[in-house]
C-alpha cells in the first residue's frame, strides 16, 4: 500500500534511463541516463537546444519509444515489459499529447477528431459526443464542432489538439513545442489555456527550445548532449 | 466499438482520381460478370423459346446426318409420308405428323422478299395447331379446303418486322413463287425466328409450288407421355433402320429429342461462359494488385496520421483495421458501379437479343447474385489490404510521427 502511495502522487518517473542507438560500431548516445520525476501539478519544461536529445526523452516520457537502459513509470507502472499495442492504450489513457504541427486527421470533423482518443479506449458513443462537445467549448471551439481542421487557423487546430489531449482525462499533458508552428501572440493564448489546466490541477510537461515558452513553466530541466545538465526553479 | 466503416467511407471521399482508377479491374470484372450471367441466363431463355420447350413432348424426326448440315452437301434418302404412317403406329407414340419447309420467294407491295413456308396436312390441321401451340394474333386459322391461302407468321404482319414497307392484314394477296394467295391469317407471336418469319399453307398448295411428291422434310412426333421421350426414340430409330435398311450406328436419319438439341447449345453456352468467367477472374485480379498498391502508398502517404493515431492511444489491430476496411469498401465501391453497369449491360443485351430473334425474354435482377457480387467485391478488397495494413499497423510510433 505504501508502494502505491508513493507512485499515485507521482505521474511519471524516468529512472536512470538511456536510450542509445547502435549504426555499426559507432554508439549514438540520445539520452544518457536521465533521472526526471513528475508530480501531480507539475508544470515541467524541457529545454535544450536540437540535439540534445530532447525530442528523444519526450517520447520516452510520452512511452513512444521505449528506452535501451532504465526503467519508466507511468502512473507507477513500469513499462518496460509492456508489448507495444498494450504501451498504446497505456498512453492512450494516461498520456495527452500535444504535437507542434497540431497533427489532426484532416479527414475527420473537430468533433471526430476530439473523440477518436476515446474511440480506442472504448468510450460508449453517447458519451463520446458529449464528452468531446464539452471539452471543445471550453477551448472556446463550440460553434466549430463539424468543422474539418483545414478551415481552422493554426490557433484554432493546436486548440482541437488540447481538447483532444484531454479526451480521456489524463494524468499528463505532454506538449512537444507547442507554439512552434504559431505567432507570438497565438502561442500565448495555447501556453495560457496550459496553464489553466495546470491551474486545474493537470501535469503539464512542455518540449521546447523557447526560453520564453520555458519560462511559464514551474520547473525547468535544461538538456545537454542527453544529460541533464540543470534544473531550474521558479521562484514564487 | 470504434467505427471504421465511418473512418473508412470519409477517407476515401477524400481519394483523388488516382486511386478510383485502380478500381477499373474490380469495376470491370464484376461488370463482366453480371453481365455475363444476366445474359446467360436470359439468352438460354431465348434459346429454349426458339426450341419451342414448352412442347417438350414433341420429337423431331430428319433425314441426313445432323440437322443443320449444309445443304446439299450430302445426298440424302429423304423420309417420306409412309415413314410417318409407320411411326405413328408405334404404341409409345400418339402422332406424327410429316412436314415440309421450303424455301421460296415471297412478294408483296411489289417487293421480293426469300422466306421459308411449311405445309399442312388436310385434316390434321388440328392436330398440328395444338401440338405447335399455333393460334392467330388476326384473321382465321387454315382450314382445310382452304386451298389458295396461307397464314403467316408474326413478323410478317408488321411493317416495322417484315421486308415489305407495309402492314400486311388478313384478306390482302400476297405472291409465293409467283402464286397469289390470299392471307387469312396472322400467327401469334412464338417468340421464335423461324415460327415467326414463316408462310404457312395446305400441303397440297405447297406440293403444287415444290413438287416433292411423298418426300417429307420432316416428321413431328407426339409422344404419348413425357416419361416415355427415351423410349419413344429408341423405337422410331429401331423402326427406321429397319425401314430404311441402315444398321446402328450408320443412320442416315435423325431423331432428336428438344433436350439434346438444347443441350448441345447449351454446352457451347457454357463453354463461352467459363471464357468470359476466366477474363472476369483475370481483371479482377489486375484490381486486387492494384488496390494493394494504392493502399501500400496510401500506408506511406499516412505515415504521420499512423503515427498520431498510434500516440493517442490506437493498438495496432485499431490501425490494422482502419486501413484493412477501407481497402474492403475500396473493393466494394468497385463492386457496385460493376453490378450497375453490369446489370444495365445485361439488360442492354436482352433486349438486343429480344429485337433480333424476336424473342420475349425478360431479364430478372437476381438478388442473391448481387449480395455475392457485393460480398465477394468487399472480400476481395479487403483481403488486397491484408498486407499493406499490417504494414501500416507495425509502424513504430515515433519514427511514423516524423512522417
Amino acid at each position: 500500500m505504501k508502494k502505491e502511495d508513493k507512485h499515485k502522487s507521482e505521474v511519471i518517473n524516468l529512472n536512470a534511463v538511456k536510450k542509445y542507438y547502435y549504426m555499426g560500431d559507432n554508439v549514438v548516445k540520445a539520452v544518457d541516463g536521465i533521472n526526471l520525476r513528475v508530480k501531480k501539478g507539475d508544470f515541467i519544461a524541457v529545454m535544450g537546444p536540437s540535439g540534445s536529445g530532447k525530442s528523444t526523452v519526450m517520447n520516452l516520457i510520452g512511452n513512444l519509444d521505449v528506452p535501451t537502459h532504465g526503467d519508466i513509470y507511468l502512473g507507477g507502472e513500469n513499462t518496460s515489459y509492456f508489448s507495444e499495442s498494450d504501451l498504446a492504450e497505456l498512453r492512450g489513457k494516461r498520456v495527452g499529447f500535444i504535437f507542434q504541427q497540431f497533427n489532426l486527421i484532416p479527414n475527420l470533423t473537430v468533433k471526430e477528431n476530439v473523440m477518436l482518443p476515446m474511440d480506442f479506449q472504448g468510450v460508449s458513443k453517447q458519451e463520446r459526443e458529449e464528452i468531446a462537445r464539452e471539452l471543445l467549448s471550453k477551448v472556446g471551439l463550440g460553434d466549430r464542432i463539424d468543422f474539418y481542421p483545414n478551415q481552422l487557423s493554426g490557433g484554432q487546430q493546436q486548440r482541437v489538439a488540447i481538447a483532444r489531449s484531454l479526451a480521456n482525462d489524463p494524468d499528463v499533458i505532454l506538449a512537444d513545442e507547442p507554439t512552434g508552428n504559431l505567432d507570438t501572440k497565438t502561442g500565448e493564448k495555447v501556453i495560457s489555456f496550459l496553464k489553466a489546466l495546470n491551474k486545474e490541477g493537470k501535469t503539464v510537461i512542455i518540449v521546447t527550445h523557447d526560453l520564453y515558452v520555458a519560462k511559464h513553466a514551474k520547473v525547468i530541466y535544461w538538456l545537454k548532449d542527453g544529460k541533464v545538465e540543470k534544473k531550474t526553479r521558479k521562484r514564487k | 466499438m470504434v467505427n471504421y466503416f465511418l473512418f473508412s467511407f470519409k477517407n476515401l471521399k477524400k481519394r483523388g482520381i488516382r486511386s478510383w482508377l485502380t478500381l477499373l479491374g474490380i469495376f470491370i470484372g464484376i461488370t463482366t460478370v453480371i453481365a455475363l450471367i444476366t445474359l446467360g441466363s436470359g439468352l438460354k431463355a431465348a434459346v429454349n423459346a426458339q426450341f419451342g420447350v414448352s412442347s417438350t413432348q414433341v420429337i423431331t424426326v430428319q433425314a441426313g446426318g445432323l440437322a443443320y448440315g449444309a445443304p446439299g452437301s450430302v445426298v440424302v434418302t429423304p423420309l417420306t409420308k409412309q415413314d410417318a404412317e409407320a411411326i405413328e403406329k408405334l404404341s409409345s407414340v400418339n402422332i406424327a405428323i410429316p412436314r415440309n419447309i421450303e424455301s421460296g420467294k415471297l412478294e408483296y407491295n411489289d417487293i421480293v422478299a426469300f422466306g421459308y413456308a411449311v405445309s399442312i396436312i388436310e385434316g390434321r390441321e388440328k392436330e398440328i395447331y395444338k401440338l405447335l401451340d399455333v393460334e392467330t394474333e388476326k384473321g382465321s386459322l387454315l382450314r382445310s379446303g382452304d386451298r389458295g391461302k396461307v397464314m403467316l407468321g408474326y413478323n410478317l404482319m408488321k411493317e416495322e418486322t417484315n421486308p415489305f414497307g407495309k402492314e400486311i392484314v388478313p384478306g390482302k394477296k400476297v405472291l409465293v413463287n409467283e402464286q397469289k394467295f390470299e392471307v387469312v391469317g396472322i400467327l401469334e407471336r412464338q417468340g421464335s425466328f423461324i415460327l415467326d418469319n414463316v408462310v404457312w399453307m395446305l400441303d397440297s398448295d405447297l406440293n403444287d409450288l415444290f413438287d416433292y411428291g411423298d418426300d417429307v422434310g420432316l416428321i413431328a412426333v407426339e409422344v404419348k407421355d413425357k416419361d416415355l421421350m427415351d423410349k419413344a426414340k429408341e423405337d422410331i430409330e429401331k423402326l427406321l433402320r429397319k425401314r430404311r435398311d441402315v444398321k446402328v450406328g450408320e443412320e442416315d436419319f435423325e431423331v432428336s429429342t428438344p433436350e439434346a438439341a438444347l443441350e448441345q447449345v447449351n454446352s457451347v453456352l457454357n463453354a463461352i461462359q467459363i471464357f468470359i468467367v476466366i477474363i472476369a477472374s483475370i481483371s479482377i485480379l489486375v484490381g486486387a494488385i492494384g488496390i494493394i498498391n494504392t493502399m501500400t502508398t496510401s500506408v506511406l502517404e499516412r505515415k504521420k496520421e499512423i503515427g498520431t493515431m498510434k500516440a493517442i492511444g490506437a493498438r495496432n489491430k485499431h490501425i490494422f483495421f482502419f486501413f484493412f476496411v477501407e481497402s474492403g469498401l475500396m473493393g466494394l465501391v468497385g463492386g457496385m458501379i460493376g453490378i450497375i453497369i453490369g446489370t444495365a449491360m445485361g439488360f442492354a443485351g436482352i433486349s438486343a437479343l429480344n429485337s433480333f430473334l424476336g424473342s420475349t425474354t425478360t431479364p430478372d435482377i437476381d438478388v442473391v447474385l448481387i449480395f455475392f457480387a457485393l460480398l465477394g467485391s468487399f472480400i476481395v478488397g479487403a483481403a488486397a489490404g491484408i498486407i499493406p495494413a499490417m504494414r501500416a499497423a507495425k509502424q513504430n510510433p515515433v519514427e511514423a510521427l516524423r512522417g
